[in-house]
């Protein structure tokens, strides 16, 4: 079973979500979804500026084995992304919750976070699959 | 149901990550595929190939089965032990299969054909078997692991007797010899150095262990595939099928068209096939972000095409692929990503040798 942190909130779409208690929320993809992808070869970025609405999809983890698309978890401002994913990738499958982040986004209405999946939902919406 | 090969057990062991090959569950990875591509490419890696079929095939007209089976012709190996690389075609000059066949003497040759496609192979040799003085056997009694890598000949060798490290002493690339316990062979599927070591099954897991030992790095399925895609080898099933000839499948150079009166298994069709012309299998590049993918749409100037194996290669740090596409005097193609067209270098298929960009 993947680790699954409880502070973290989760979108079914496999994105985790840190509220960083200024307003900014940190994103990326839960260890389950990179041991899915396999080892990462590209992840392509937004720019730090760009309007993104929840659902969007706004990133590309590419794989050895296949591309996927990142979704934006809630509406709002990218206020800042990951450059050392330009050479290292590979953080992404090494330290999916922590140094293999994606993007922060600013949110437009911090309380839809709210609405995310805890880890327990998560978890259940994996098992699902 | 599903098959296992007798190192299964050892994959459990390493933690590998398993899946379904063609009915065997296989390991695709270790840990990370990309540091198993740059153990085969830099030092020593090795891969469970346990699964493919190995095909004895003896009598007194053995030669002249496998002169009409094979595209290939049999009749250029002299010495023992000398391997050669086939397709086996179809009336219409499709590939049935590809493989290699092992030259004892002109009476006793091994083959070791796909697993994916075992029975229609197995039906295939016998149907073609009739009127020939042969007997055709399955030899399920071996595991086969492949060593391979720079260092990968060296490493083996620490396990070898002294009989089996004379026996493969000076041996050339594409041979295969019987040493005491081990059939041994200078061949593989990555472009590196190494060997392909058939081991008797109740010896196998005990070998694996002390190749371990040895320092050499078990591999998946996964790394397999970049590394044999570097080197521009063709995968059964992806790159040519029943319907590919083997003209659109950069097997040109394994037909053997002379002596003239050889009547081989397509030869009618590929005459017609190589009169009129057909689609060639080449080689992209991306050096852009992104990574080229099997079945994406190609055009060049003279139509479409298609990409029949893309990856990420790990050596060369961009994206490579196999394509068959119209015969064309371009030097790029289109290529449909993700619902744009980008512009990718045609080249050779053949990326990586010994470690080395061949670009």
């Amino acid at each position: 079973m993947s680790n699954i942190p409880s502070e973290l909130r989760y979108a079914s779409t496999h994105e985790w979500v840190r509220p960083e208690g200024d307003g900014t929320f940190t994103v990326g993809i839960t260890e389950h979804a990179q041991e899915l992808l396999g080892d990462m070869v590209f992840v392509e970025l937004p720019e730090v500026g760009d309007a993104v609405a929840a659902g969007d999809d706004v990133a590309v983890a590419e794989s050895v084995k296949a591309a996927s698309d990142v979704y934006a978890p809630i509406t709002g401002t990218i206020v800042a992304i990951n450059e050392d994913l330009e050479n290292t990738p590979e953080m992404v499958n090494s330290d999916a919750f922590g140094d293999g982040w994606l993007f922060r986004i600013e949110a437009e209405d911090p309380a839809e976070v709210e609405s995310l999946l805890d880890a327990e939902g998560y978890e259940n919406s994996i098992d699902e699959d | 149901m599903t098959n296992k090969t007798v190192l299964h057990p050892k994959h459990i062991e390493a933690g590998a990550k398993m899946v379904d090959f063609h009915g065997w569950e296989m390991p695709i990875n270790y840990g990370s595929q990309i540091e198993e591509h740059h153990a085969v490419r830099n030092d020593a890696g090795m891969f469970d190939v346990s699964h493919m079929t190995i095909v004895d095939v003896k009598g007194s007209e053995a030669k002249g089965y496998l002169r009409k089976l094979l595209a290939n012709d049999v009749a250029k190996l002299t010495e023992k032990g000398k391997a050669l690389y086939s397709g086996m075609l179809n009336e219409d000059g499709g590939v049935v299969d590809d493989l290699i066949v092992y030259h004892f003497d002109e009476t006793n040759y091994r083959l070791v054909v796909n697993s994916a496609t075992r029975e229609k192979d197995m039906d295939w040799l016998n149907s073609v078997a009739s009127g020939f003085d042969v007997t055709i056997t399955e030899i399920p009694d071996y595991a086969m692991i492949a060593v391979q890598g720079p260092n990968a000949k060296n490493k083996a060798a620490t396990l070898f007797s002294d009989a089996q490290k004379e026996a493969v002493a000076g041996m050339k690339p594409f041979f295969g010899v019987q040493a005491e316990d081990l059939f041994i062979a200078t061949t593989g599927y990555t472009g590196e150095a190494g060997y392909e070591i058939m081991v008797p099954n109740d010896m196998a897991g005990d070998f694996w262990q002390r190749l371990i030992e040895a320092g050499v790095a078990p591999c998946g399925l996964g790394a397999r595939d970049t590394l044999r895609l570097e080197a521009g080898m063709n995968l059964y099933g992806q790159d040519m099928d029943e319907t590919i000839s083997p003209l659109a499948a950069n097997m040109a150079w394994t037909v053997t068209w002379e002596p003239a009166d050889r009547d081989f298994m397509g030869r009618k069709a590929l005459e017609a096939q190589k009169a009129e012309g057909t689609q060639k299998l080449v080689g992209l590049v991306m050096t852009d972000k992104g990574v080229l993918r099997t079945g994406q749409k190609v055009k060049v100037s003279e139509g479409e095409g298609v990409i029949t194996s893309g990856t990420f290669s790990p050596t060369l740090g961009h994206s490579i692929a196999m394509a068959r596409i119209p015969a064309t005097k371009d030097a790029t193609a289109e290529v449909e990503m993700r619902k744009k067209w980008v512009t990718v270098s045609i080249v050779k298929p053949s990326f990586v040798r010994n470690g080395k960009s061949v670009l």
